[in-house]
């Protein structure tokens, strides 16, 4: 099968105006008629589900939290990035293009990267106007921080608490248009398998938390907007309920997985502390505006921070990397603490940490100014550990947080299966090999409110002869027979272990072999060992309680096997690609001076992977580089 | 470290809840709350019974979805903190803890500590947000918003929803989530032109809903994971009365 990224003409600049002066649209009484499945209510979905009923399409939105303002895209705390050149530093689309390109690290479409830097600035608008309390200066314009890989300060942002304000903007647009009764909101629902119709997506299967029950929807069209899947390595940054199983289902069914081991691991979360853990809170990187990071220079030194001097610390971000310093890009500051924390540099109870140290801003800008750029950050981080970090430096430390794979999309979202769209996190799209701090709440955000509901009407306006789909379908039926058989199946085992036993198990082999650092021989151990952990799922897993009730181990034990399968593709997928670029790195594809080494001869594809009754096949989607060649990526 | 959880337990909305009490060994001072309870939840699976149920999502203090009453309080024994930033080293080894789910009439229990919040949905449709469609905004900087106002809007928008105001109060009010969203809209000038209607419908809904009134005691700002001031219902009260004079 030939990919077909349907890259419109024209000059760059031109792609995304070109296609909408083609685009097909659809009369405002015939949305009326035409229904679209959202599934989740983060910026993605929320933001898609708004601005589609706005345009006069009935939309069905599904979230498995309580209400949809608990979406994941709530905790991203330090900003959303937008070209609009307000600091007069000389940003520009093109200047952003280019960082979030060669900070992906050339794995990325160029069209796709120069439309979401073109978008920014109206997106930024959009948000001003519902509402968001962005910072300001006293005068009333929009303040702007710098964010790690670039050296322009574009980064909007309401105290930390940037996707949580966002997401109450995206969730407020949502509840009017519920109000208007143009959109049927289900919480608490769980989607568990999308419905094919002539191979077209045409439904789900979805499960209500509350009772167990398995509800059958029908649509025109279904979007996924489900976010990111590293909670596959258990200890994450990510809500505990995030998970893969809505784009693995929808990959069994036939769409493409793009790049899924490209997974990022954030530099700067709170150091796991103990073996019950269930969480790595994550401290925003805007911190390292004003942060400084490092280590003692003598191993393990066990004096308190404060107590060694200046000449005793290794700034080894500064050292390595002087032109970006404590800002350079995500992959590298995390190799780079995991460099020195295996060199026995590492510090906290467990040597697992690195310090974030602020007593030079606090003596350069006062306690007050700090306070005001990161107060309730500090208090976070006094909650969780019980320590003050006005006094002493915070404990750092290196935690999975967000997945730049995800189903294979076209330059209109679409998946490989017609009818079947995918946006925000869950997508392969704009973030390449690495992703941009910053860059997470917009991609999310203009693929919701701005890509999709131009893109879709070329699908939707072939559906208006579509008759009702009906959900007493042969499909249908089969499908929600499937999920009760296989929901059956795992009560029916009656093992000896739990769910979370198992994560465990998975997480720590994900951890160990597919992170920060991969190797061949590691990669292939583990692929038979999570092949293990598989079996052993069906032989020993525990699950008590019934299918037909509130049952929250069970919910688990639904979205864990699909985790394990998840983890066999991402381990298949960095075996296979055999070079390091971003947050792949393969340690035997290296330069001499540990960076890594890519190889674009070989690897300027995107991978995109196909599912054949438990086997995985390679396809490829050829990168091509008509603006911007492909340079090594400094930041020395 | 070993603890007494007495939880309630409650199959379901019509359902007779009760206590019960679980001692539970091999803690740890670095454990959570809520990870001692999964850690609780381990072991009733291996004994064959049902999980406690409880809510949790994001796990660091801002989702909003965690929240049980913990030996008397709101979101356990500190002041502005969620459940789940709770940690076990705030307890002695050989405490006995009680955990109960929120209680207000209108947020009826689901299962176990689960309760149904979404009355706090209902106030939003109506009106919690600024009417303007995907692609109509003017650019950012073309309507000032000075930096005293955006950071008042910011003070009462930093609401997480997670209703331990109502938990907690007498009266099991929502004036705190209610004031907190129409304040943060209604200092913005993006919210003016519908801020008389905004604080109206609002306001009416949280009467239907069956929340009870504000009596200022207090209790509800300092439960508040986000340290929201009771400052903001006295404001409320006054945008109200602004209203019904101007409407």
């Amino acid at each position: 099968m030939r990919l077909e990224s349907k890259i419109p003409e024209g000059r760059l600049e031109e792609k995304w105006r070109n296609y909408q002066a083609n685009a097909r649209l659809i009369n405002p009484a015939n949305k009326n008629k035409l229904q679209v499945i959202v599934i989740g209510t983060g910026l993605a979905g929320a933001g898609a589900a708004a601005t589609l009923a706005e345009l006069g399409y009935q939309v069905k939105c599904f979230c498995y939290q309580d209400t949809p303002r608990r979406a994941h895209s709530t905790a991203a705390q330090g900003g959303i990035n937008a070209a609009k050149n307000y600091q007069h530093d000389g940003d520009s689309i093109w200047r952003m293009f280019y960082d979030t390109l060669k900070g992906g690290d050339f794995r990325s479409r160029e069209a796709n990267v120069y439309r979401l830097a073109e978008i920014s600035g109206p997106l930024i608008d959009h948000f001003t106007q519902q509402g968001v309390p962005f910072a300001r200066e006293y005068g009333g314009v929009l303040i702007n921080r710098s964010f790690g890989g670039v050296q322009v300060q574009r980064t909007f942002y309401a105290r930390g608490q940037t996707g949580q304000q966002l997401l109450l903007a995206a969730y407020s647009q949502l509840s009017k248009m519920i109000r208007a009764g143009k959109v049927d909101m289900y919480a608490r629902h769980e989607m568990q398998d999308l419905v094919l119709i002539d191979g077209q997506a045409r439904g789900i299967i979805a499960r209500d938390l509350i009772t167990g029950e398995l509800k059958r929807f029908s649509a025109n069209a279904v979007v996924l907007a489900s976010g990111g899947y590293s909670r596959v390595f258990r200890l994450s940054t990510m809500a505990i309920g995030s998970n893969g199983s809505a784009i693995w289902k929808a990959h069994k069914r036939g769409a493409f997985f793009a790049a899924p081991s490209f997974v990022q691991i954030h530099p700067t979360a709170l150091p796991q502390a103990s073996q019950a853990q269930s969480k790595l809170t994550l401290m925003s990187e805007s911190l390292r505006n004003d942060g400084r990071i490092w280590v003692p220079s003598k191993k393990r030194d066990e004096r308190k921070a404060n107590d060694i001097p200046e000449a005793e610390r290794d700034y080894y971000l500064e050292r390595r990397y002087p032109s970006f310093g404590n800002l350079a890009p995500r992959d590298i500051a995390s190799r780079a603490a995991k460099e020195r924390i295996d060199a026995g540099h590492g510090v906290g109870q467990l040597k697992n940490a690195v310090y974030l140290d602020f007593k030079h801003a606090i003596e350069r800008f006062g306690i007050d100014v700090i306070k005001d750029r990161y107060g309730n950050l500090f208090s976070m981080y006094k909650k969780i550990t019980g320590i003050n970090a006005y006094e002493e430096p915070m404990k750092i430390s290196p935690a999975a947080h967000f997945s730049m794979g995800g189903l294979w999309v076209d330059y209109e979202l679409m998946t490989t299966i017609p009818g079947l769209y995918a946006l925000g996190e869950c997508n392969f799209s704009d973030h390449g090999a690495n992703r941009l701090g910053a860059n997470s709440l917009l991609q999310a955000s203009i693929d919701g409110y701005f890509i999709l509901p131009n893109t879709i009407n070329s699908y939707l306006a072939e559906q208006l002869q579509q008759k009702d789909i009906s959900t007493e379908h042969e499909a249908f039926v089969e499908a929600e027979r499937g999920v009760a058989e296989h929901i059956d199946r795992i009560l029916a085992v009656q093992g000896k272990r739990t769910a979370d036993d198992f994560h465990r198990e998975l997480g720590g082999i994900m951890w160990q072999e597919c992170a920060m650092s991969r190797n061949r021989l590691g990669l292939e151990k583990a692929i038979e060992q999570i092949e293990q952990i598989r079996q052993g799922f069906w032989k020993e897993v525990r699950v008590t309680g019934g299918a037909h009730e509130m049952n929250t181990e069970l919910d688990k034990a639904i979205r864990l096997i699909d985790f394990i399968e998840l983890g066999l593709l991402m381990c298949t997928d960095a075996l296979d690609r055999e070079e390091s670029c971003g947050a792949h790195f393969r340690e035997e594809y290296q330069t001499e001076e540990g960076e890594a080494l890519r190889k674009d001869e070989e690897y300027a594809f995107v991978s995109a992977w196909e599912y054949q009754d438990g086997q995985f096949r390679r396809h490829k989607e050829h990168l091509e580089f008509e603006y911007l060649q492909p340079t090594v990526r400094s930041y020395k | 470290m070993q603890l007494t959880f007495k939880i309630w337990r409650q199959d379901s909305p019509e359902a007779k809840g009760q206590l019960i009490a679980y001692e539970v060994d091999g803690l740890t001072e670095e454990m959570s709350f809520l990870e001692a309870l999964d850690h609780l939840n381990e072991l009733l699976v291996l004994k064959g019974e049902k999980v406690i149920a409880y809510e949790y999502d994001c796990r660091e203090g801002i989702c909003g979805q965690c929240g049980v009453f913990i030996n008397g309080r709101a979101h356990g024994p500190h002041d502005h903190i969620t459940t789940c930033q709770l940690h076990l080293r705030s307890f002695q080894d050989g405490d006995t803890v009680l955990v109960e789910p929120w209680r207000a009439e209108s947020f009826p229990i689901i299962k176990d500590l689960i309760v149904d919040r979404t009355a706090f949905d209902r106030i939003i449709t109506e009106g919690g947000y600024i009417s303007a469609k995907t692609g109509t905004a003017p650019e950012a900087n073309a309507i000032l918003v000075g930096k005293e106002i955006a950071d008042r809007a910011m003070d009462a928008a930093a609401c997480i929803g997670c209703g331990a105001c109502v938990a907690t109060c007498k009266n099991a009010s929502a004036a705190l989530f209610t004031a907190a969203k129409i304040n943060h809209l209604n200092a913005l000038p993006q919210g003016a032109p519908e801020a008389h209607r905004r604080v109206l419908d609002m306001t009416q809904q949280m009467e239907a809903e069956g929340f009870g009134h504000c009596s200022f005691t207090g209790a509800c700002e300092i439960e508040c994971p986000q340290e929201i001031s009771i400052a903001n219902i006295a404001e409320m009260n006054a945008r109200v009365l602004k209203a019904k004079l101007l409407g």
